[in-house]
């Protein structure tokens, strides 16, 4: 383990976002001080350390602030160099930052879309959805995970679909129909789930669920106010 | 600067200020590369199968592979051409998150708020999108001045992946404030922006590229129904 009181990240218990930054670190051995935050009541370390954004998660290392989760993930890579999470290749490294930022900015909004609306909104949603889903279960073909036989950056960026998308549905009252219609990628949920760093490092269903369904009912996005 | 080399072909269209990152990029590390322009009216083969997922430009194509998405272009042009001019991205950690964060700011919130002020159907979401834009410029501002630390660009001596970013869309502020919106960068709000601005459109690799404001505006009033835009009444 490579020790570093220097870590801090400060996070909320249900953020995916959060999680994905929490996985790298745990996946690179690195120890880091974790703080809570109450976003209908955030901290003024939070808001000094990110205060265009507002957000978590935020990662301090050496009393520098990073924000937003995927520019977190290459920070971290490239300042601890042990179990890379992004590929040498170039090709390779620009192949895992387009399927990153495609499942962050599409993927987000549609699935946004389908948990906050109803009706013919919802529908088209679920549509647009499936239309990506495809897409990454067309980019699976052949491969355990997006990054081949291990684990890396855009498993971690995909990842919260893993668990999310399903907390998502439930809370929602949605399907998206995954096991049914695309297998490379219902197979590599279970498979991204059942990795050690990823099982140990999740909130508890149930609770999830609920804060989500509750979230629904306020039907405010500013609650979980995550990237 | 374009040649017939077969290897590094580009989908764009002159006017698109993603198409101008990565070209900018091109030239910065000096290659040699085969400029293929999209036309609106009809998306060619080339580009679908090149880029089904979004079918949109630019897209480079370097030795039959392609590569999507502006700053993920000018990244890979920065990694596989390192030898070759300037490093696009800083060599420290931090430097490269704040580059990267900043860049993600500027897609997500100022690039949006900048078209919106522009073509947004009612005058209040005009006003709303112009303070958005402002409010903008003004942090973008601040951000300079920490990131270059008294140099020319936020790249430092050299331009730089937030260089590209932001300076792709100096074509559009200045054709938009052509076309009636507020001054946008002025020396008594964003005096290091405006110098900033001033290095960066001298710079032969972006000049090459940057389209002339006059052209841009005259596309703009040209295809109003596609932009949706309808000029102030003077």
């Amino acid at each position: 383990m490579v020790a570093s009181a220097a870590v801090r990240l400060f996070g909320m218990w249900a953020s995916p976002a959060v999680r994905r930054v929490e996985w790298a670190l745990k996946l690179k051995g690195i120890e880091y001080e974790y703080i809570e935050e109450d976003l209908s009541n955030k901290s003024s370390s939070l808001l000094e350390f990110n205060p265009i954004n507002k957000q978590v998660p935020v990662l301090v290392h050496n009393g520098n602030p990073i924000v937003e989760s995927l520019v977190i993930l290459e920070y971290i890579d490239e300042t601890w160099k042990d179990n890379p999470i992004l590929p040498v290749d170039p090709l390779e490294r620009s192949k895992a930052r387009f399927w990153a930022t495609f499942v962050d900015v599409k993927c987000r909004e549609e699935s946004r879309k389908a948990f906050f609306m109803e009706g013919e909104e919802k529908e088209k949603a679920i549509e647009n959805l499936q239309v990506q889903l495809k897409a990454l279960d067309e980019e699976l073909e052949g491969k355990k995970f997006f990054s081949g036989d291990h684990i890396g950056y855009t498993d971690l960026a995909v990842g919260w679909m893993a668990f999310w998308l399903g907390v998502g549905e439930e809370a929602a009252g949605f399907k998206a129909n995954y096991d049914l219609k695309f297998p490379n990628f219902s197979r590599w949920m279970k498979d991204f789930l059942a990795e050690p760093v990823i099982k140990d490092n999740l909130p508890p269903r149930e609770k999830t669920v609920e804060f989500f369904r509750s979230f629904k009912q306020l039907g405010s996005c500013t609650k979980v106010n995550q990237k | 600067m374009t040649s017939q080399n077969p290897e590094v072909k580009l989908l764009g269209a002159w006017a698109s200020p993603y198409v101008a990152r990565a070209r900018i990029a091109l030239h910065l590390k000096e290659v040699q590369y085969e400029f293929l322009e999209e036309k609106f009216s009809a998306k060619s083969e080339l580009l679908l199968k090149s880029n089904p997922v979004y079918k949109k430009i630019p897209v480079l194509i370097h030795d039959g592979k392609s590569v999507c998405e502006s700053m993920i272009i000018v990244q890979y042009i920065d990694d596989v051409w390192a030898s070759s001019g300037p490093a696009l991205m800083p060599g420290d950690a931090y430097e490269r998150a704040m580059h990267r964060f900043w860049t993600i700011y500027i897609d997500n919130k100022f690039i949006p708020s900048l078209f919106d002020m522009m073509t947004s159907p009612t005058e209040e979401a005009k006003v709303e999108a112009k303070e958005q834009t402002m409010a903008s410029l003004q942090l973008l501002e601040e951000a300079f001045g920490k990131i270059s630390k008294g140099k020319p660009f936020f790249g430092g001596d050299t331009i730089g992946y937030l260089d590209i970013a932001l300076g792709s869309f100096l074509g559009w502020m200045k054709a938009f404030e052509e076309m009636n919106s507020p001054k946008l960068l002025d020396k008594s709000n964003t005096p290091l922006l405006c110098a900033w601005a001033e290095n960066i459109c001298n710079n032969e690799a972006v000049s090459a590229v940057l389209p002339e404001t006059a052209k841009l505006v005259e596309f703009a009033t040209v295809t109003q129904t596609r932009f949706k835009y309808a000029p102030p009444a003077k």
